[in-house]
């Protein structure tokens, strides 16, 4: 693989040079959220629909958009609230009809307390929001053949969890992580759990192409750092990947093997 | 350390399989010398679960009519207080006024009867609400799952009912006639909401009548109960303290300040994603004090009578005793001129308006968040 094609994602027919996407709730502050996403150097934003004003009247109390620059990101509307496949391409419609992209990271979890996706509510919503031209990114569960199907039915990433929501737990689907990458024909963004830095490098390192970052960030002592943070975090795991981590191995590697002499006769 | 030291230390530890004995350890006497490493833990998971963030919520009374006599409510059907319920009209201005101080999620509130809150008039209600406000709840009589439905499908969101006291001598002692008086229908009142589509369900109990922790335990237990059989429900959790109100009520058992953090922080620990709401019965200084402790949900410059906000409904006040109307006392000065509203259910202690308590939120760095749903999934 040549550099110039590994230097940059894409997703769909868009590029972006930075593998973090990033999440906008929890934050402290509208104004929080804006410098850390800028300091993450993020280039695509999710938001939650139910928190945004889809009226089209610039609602002062529901203005969480007013402070995403449309010129600078991706805004990617999430579906986050819908418990069924109905639901989720409901709310996917209403946000083009506000005027957000036709993107959507489609999200249902009917389970409030862990916010486990659905996954067949998840495939049904993702065939009929890709017939009807969205651009779909899925959060799955760490599920290989259920990647698979949703890539059959053409959504343009998976993107299986690492840990609950909110949970800070790391990657703990690591081998089920490892199928969907080693699978996969769309680009696989690890979604949810991640909760410090050396967990982006982790599934950086794994060969993720992106992941997805918001409580981690939000709440910290100081968030615009802590962005910064996984920034670094995970161009340095992309860069280890694409020159290729060293295998683990349970037995020391002599830097001069005993077998050096057959070479040298 | 001794035995119940370490039991309580145990109970702080972070996964625990007995969410029980582990709840009754944390509000137990022994916990008390660890309340602030309770509030601690408290406070980082909630802010990892919910994040820096403050939802707000303002009650709509709807009217304060009301067929059942509960000893401790102002609202009692033998009370002599002012009465109204809302014309359309009425409920239209007040809610008109709640969004116009921000507020996207509200709670529509009435006394239970049949006759002046009807399911038809609640119905009503809702389908002209939801076309300007995107979060509606009801607090109300309870109501068969068939009736439900309709209330979902008018566009309701959550349901909340309190069983008030989950101590059955209790209840039967403080709820005198109505239907209130059965204990069991008004028990499984959550889960026939749940069947019936509601997506939010508050529970709660009423702090004042019976022993604190045999009552909290017994709101832990529902609380466990119905996050197994209705396991797609976000539940929120209530613990309101007896106010003053008509009729004089002396609260039977007392809940200190103290109790009532230590109480928060050991749901918040125990049910670390359930909702926890807190009202403006109680004074600014201890809701400011809670806010980073665990409470996700807040009300913010209640009315808890009929057309509190406006003054709507005026026109029709009429006083009644033991449920039949009679003439208004005319000695009172008040109603000589025209300054009488109608009767609240109870005393609010933070008369904060929502603009000084959203700027409130913010300086203890967190971010009120007016509206987090909208109608428009539904439709």
């Amino acid at each position: 693989m040549t550099e110039s094609k590994e230097s940059f994602l894409q997703i769909a027919d868009r590029r972006f040079q930075s593998r973090l996407l990033a999440g906008t709730g929890k934050f402290a502050s509208p104004e929080t959220m804006r410098d850390a996403l800028a300091a993450s150097g993020t280039e695509i934003v999710t938001v939650a629909l139910r928190r945004a004003d889809l009226s089209g009247n610039r609602d002062p109390f529901a203005n969480i958009l007013e402070f995403i620059d449309p010129q600078k990101y991706l805004l990617l509307p999430n579906t986050s609230g819908a418990m069924d496949a109905d639901e989720a391409v409901r709310l996917a419609r209403l946000a083009v009809a506000a005027g957000l992209p036709k993107w959507v990271k489609l999200e249902i979890h009917p389970d409030p307390r862990y916010l486990l996706p659905d996954p067949i509510e998840t495939l049904k919503a993702a065939e009929v929001l890709v017939k009807e031209g969205f651009t779909v990114l899925p959060y799955i569960n760490a599920d290989p053949v259920l990647a698979k199907r949703l890539q059959e039915v053409g959504t343009a990433t998976v993107m299986p969890l690492g840990s609950p929501i909110g949970s800070n737990q790391g990657i703990a689907t690591r081998d089920q992580i490892r199928i969907i990458i080693e699978q996969a024909q769309v680009p696989v963004v690890v979604d949810a759990g991640i909760g410090a830095p050396s967990h982006a490098a982790e599934a950086m390192e794994l060969g993720a192409d992106a992941v997805l970052i918001n409580t981690a960030m939000a709440v910290c002592e100081d968030p615009v750092k802590m962005a910064r943070a996984f920034c670094k975090a995970v161009e340095a795991g992309r860069e280890a990947f694409e020159i290729g981590v060293g295998v683990v191995s349970r037995t020391a590697r002599a830097t001069s093997p005993l077998t050096a002499f057959l070479e040298a006769s | 350390m001794t035995s119940s030291a370490a039991v309580v230390e145990r109970a702080l530890a972070t996964s625990h399989s007995d969410t029980l004995a582990q709840f009754a350890a944390l509000i137990s006497p022994s916990a008390e010398a660890y309340l602030e490493s309770i509030c601690q833990t408290s406070k980082s998971i909630t802010q990892q679960r919910f994040g820096k963030v403050i939802r707000l919520f303002a009650p709509l009374y709807l009217s304060n009519e009301c067929i059942n006599n509960c000893s401790y409510c102002g609202f009692s059907r033998d009370n002599p207080i002012l009465r109204v319920t809302l014309s359309a009209e009425d409920i239209r201005s007040e809610a008109r006024e709640l969004t116009r101080q921000g507020f996207r999620n509200i709670l529509l509130v009435a006394g239970e009867h049949p006759k002046f809150v009807s399911s038809g008039y609640l119905e009503a209600s809702l389908r002209q609400l939801r076309t300007f406000v995107p979060g509606l709840s009801l607090e109300v009589g309870p109501m068969e799952a068939n009736e439900y439905r309709s209330m979902v499908r008018a566009g309701a969101e959550g349901l909340v009912v309190y069983q008030e006291t989950y101590d059955r001598e209790m209840y039967v002692k403080m709820h005198t006639a109505g239907p209130k008086k059965h204990f069991d229908w008004r028990l499984e009142t959550p889960e026939r909401a749940y069947e019936a589509g509601f997506r939010r369900l508050g529970i709660g109990a009423l702090f004042g009548l019976s022993d604190w922790r045999t009552e909290a335990l017994a709101l832990a237990a529902h609380t466990q109960y119905l996050l197994k059989h209705c396991w797609k429900a976000q539940l929120t959790l209530s613990f309101p303290r007896l106010r003053p109100c008509a009729g004089s009520f002396t609260p039977l058992t007392h809940l200190s300040d103290k109790h009532l953090v230590q109480l928060v922080s050991a749901f918040r620990i125990c049910f670390p994603d359930v909702g926890l709401v807190l009202s403006t019965r109680e004074p600014a200084p201890l809701r400011n004090g809670l806010i980073p402790l665990g409470i996700t949900l807040m009300s913010a410059g209640s009315h808890t009578e009929p057309g509190g906000y406006t003054g709507a409904g005026k026109e029709k006040l009429h006083q009644t005793e033991k449920g039949r109307v009679v003439p208004i006392s005319e000695g009172s000065s008040e109603w000589a001129d025209g300054q009488a509203s109608a009767t609240g259910q109870f005393d609010i202690a933070d008369e904060r308006s929502p603009e000084e308590m959203a700027e409130q939120i913010r300086n203890l760095g967190y971010e009120p968040v007016w509206k987090d749903w909208d109608a428009g999934i539904l439709a």
